[in-house]
């Protein structure tokens, strides 16, 4: 699995009240939710990111509530993985199980620029920087995550596993 | 292998006699939570897997409180869809109206979780209910939906860090004060992917709605669940709320702690935590001159009956300071009830409150209670995140009840002892 697209940089503890306010909650759909993606703190993200675009961020992405319209904006919105220097845990659960992959990266996070492409191949985990071709190795996705991406998320992941229903 | 309570309770729900940190594993789950945000994702999530039936209808949960009451025609369609569903599947334990309140009171409250248990719940402050010694934990909707149809999860199994309170509690100190400064200390990712267990001295004198407000708030601290090990106190609670058989488990004297830190209680006055995080807490005592727009009373946090009595014993004979709102928010029918009761809600009355219906309220900035641009509230609630009482540029600063009550009488941050 390879992505390539226009780093968008945030910082540390971006919370997922930042990322889908609260007053947006009234819906579920996940086209409509990515239209208000970051709009408190990047009113220019829902409209100017590409397809395939990577969003690189600190430390304790995603923190906060449980609200899986979080991951579902960033997704919907284009953004094809997300970089960060750790993550909240609800939050790595809810993108893998939603399909919308996540790696940790300190060197990637450090040494990407806001606006500069990059790439990231999730077999190997390496991360390139296109514009220097420096290239940030990270630590494998685990087994069983990488699993669920394949399967395309935790629901064809359970149609087709050994969970008995 | 010696193992904390967490570890014990993750294996016997395993069906295995050991688990350490790290393991992947697979556990059968005792409840099953939603709410009118996340229920219609993980319903979607549920018909998408293609089961016929959910996998038990008595331990699944769907509470009716964030928009409620409905407060728009699209937060309408959401409780709508989920009381279709939750009449399809027959679920027991649906709540709305006047049978709901705040999701994590109501639950501990209707005696629907105990210790031992394991608890999953599509809100990140399902946490709270690892103050009756249950593993209880946040996931997003599409767990939950798996859930629903599979009732299994899978979990790694958390370190556990040991909080171990000493000493005496101050006069004024709350459980809330407790839980702030001890966020202060860890940072908001201190306990990340961890459990945190909440011990010594100054727990074991705690009553339960200061020991769910401390678990409630263990996710402020990337905890992935909160814990404290069930003493009588928990066992009054349990026994006065359900008939079931219990299964009490400690851990072992000599478990593995990632870490143990000791805290000693008498050096902690009441906090505030500052914009725009739940870690930037200082003593009410050095908080200087910080005039407030708005008061909010309630929550998951703080809307326990021991929470609306302190306030009201603050406000009692009092007026709120002008063109300051106060809103207080019972957790629960019950706490409502029994407030009334107890001439709480006049006093609240008297002193110029707005009491809302038990639900989640201006806790999440969506409904009743939304601040302006330029507004700034003190809340008991567990968030001050940017925009997260309303607009962005507002601002929410958190403390215990009795600090949000004395500020609601003077206009600003306030002490209780200078009332
Ligand atoms: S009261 Fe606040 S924190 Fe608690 S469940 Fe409701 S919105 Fe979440």
């Amino acid at each position: 699995m390879k992505f390539q697209g226009k780093v968008w940089k945030f910082g540390d503890n971006i919370d997922t009240d930042l990322i889908i306010p609260a007053r947006y909650l009234n819906i579920s759909d996940g086209s409509e939710l990515a239209k208000s993606c970051f709009i408190d703190i990047r009113p220019d993200f829902a409209e100017g990111v590409s397809y395939g675009d990577i969003l690189v961020a600190g430390r304790n992405f995603g923190c906060g509530s449980s609200r899986e319209h979080a991951p579902l904006a960033i997704k919907k919105a284009g953004i094809s993985i997300v970089i960060a220097k750790s993550f909240a845990r609800i939050f790595y659960r809810n993108a893998f199980n939603i399909g919308l992959p996540i790696i940790e990266s300190e060197g990637a996070v450090e040494g990407l620029s806001e606006g500069e492409e990059a790439a990231v191949d999730l077999a190997n985990g390496n991360i390139e920087s296109i514009d220097n071709g420096t290239i940030f190795s990270t630590h494998p996705i685990p087994g069983f995550m990488r699993e669920l991406i394949s399967a395309g998320g935790l629901v064809n992941y359970i149609r087709s596993s050994k969970i008995n229903i | 292998m010696p193992m904390t309570i967490t570890e014990k309770i993750l294996a016997f729900h395993a069906g295995v006699d050991q688990v350490s940190p790290g393991d992947l594993i697979e556990v059968k789950v005792d409840m099953a939570l939603a709410n009118d945000i996340t229920a219609p994702l993980a319903i979607k999530t549920f018909r998408e897997i293609g089961t016929e039936k959910v996998f038990d209808n008595e331990k699944i949960a769907l509470v009716a409180d964030h928009f409620v009451p409905n407060k728009d025609i699209p937060s309408a369609e959401q409780v709508k869809l989920m009381r279709k569903f939750a009449n399809e599947h027959e679920i027991k334990n649906y709540f709305e109206g006047g049978e709901s309140g705040i999701e994590h009171v109501i639950l501990p409250e209707k005696g629907l979780v105990l210790p031992g248990q394991i608890v999953v719940g599509a809100d990140s402050h399902t946490c709270t209910y690892g103050a009756l010694g249950a593993f209880s934990t946040g996931v997003g909707s599409t767990d939950l939906g798996a859930v629903m149809a599979t009732g299994e999860i899978w979990l790694k199994v958390p370190p556990t860090i040991k909080i171990e309170y000493e000493g005496n509690l101050l006069p004024g100190v709350r459980g809330k004060d407790l839980i702030l400064y001890t966020i202060g200390l860890l940072g908001v990712e201190g306990a990340l992917y961890s459990a945190l267990q909440f011990s010594g001295k100054v727990i074991e004198g705690l009553p339960m709605s200061g020991r769910f407000t401390m678990a409630n708030m263990a996710i402020e601290a990337g905890g992935k669940s909160g814990i404290i090990e069930p003493d009588e106190v928990t066992l009054a609670y349990v026994a006065e709320r359900s008939a079931s058989e219990l299964l009490i488990l400690r851990g072992d004297p000599d478990a593995r702690y990632e870490k143990t830190v000791k805290i000693t209680a008498d050096e902690i006055k009441p906090q505030v935590a500052f914009p725009h995080s739940p870690a930037n807490v200082h003593p009410v005592s050095e908080v200087g001159d910080i005039p407030l727009d708005q008061v909010f009373i309630g929550s998951c946090t703080n809307g326990w009956l021991e929470d609306l009595r302190d306030a009201a014993n603050i406000l009692q004979g009092k007026k709120i300071a002008r063109g300051l709102r106060l809103i207080v928010i019972p957790g629960s029918p019950w706490i409502y009830k029994r407030a009334i009761q107890e001439g709480i809600i006049e006093t609240f009355l008297d002193a110029g409150a707005v009491i809302g219906p038990p639900c989640c309220g201006p806790c999440l900035g969506g409904h009743l209670g939304v601040l302006a641009g330029g507004e700034r509230a003190i809340s008991t609630t567990n968030r001050n995140f940017i925009g997260r009482m309303g607009h962005p540029k507002s601002e929410v600063y958190l403390s215990n009840p009795l600090v949000a009550a004395a500020s609601a009488i003077t206009g600003k941050i306030t002490a209780s002892d200078e009332i």
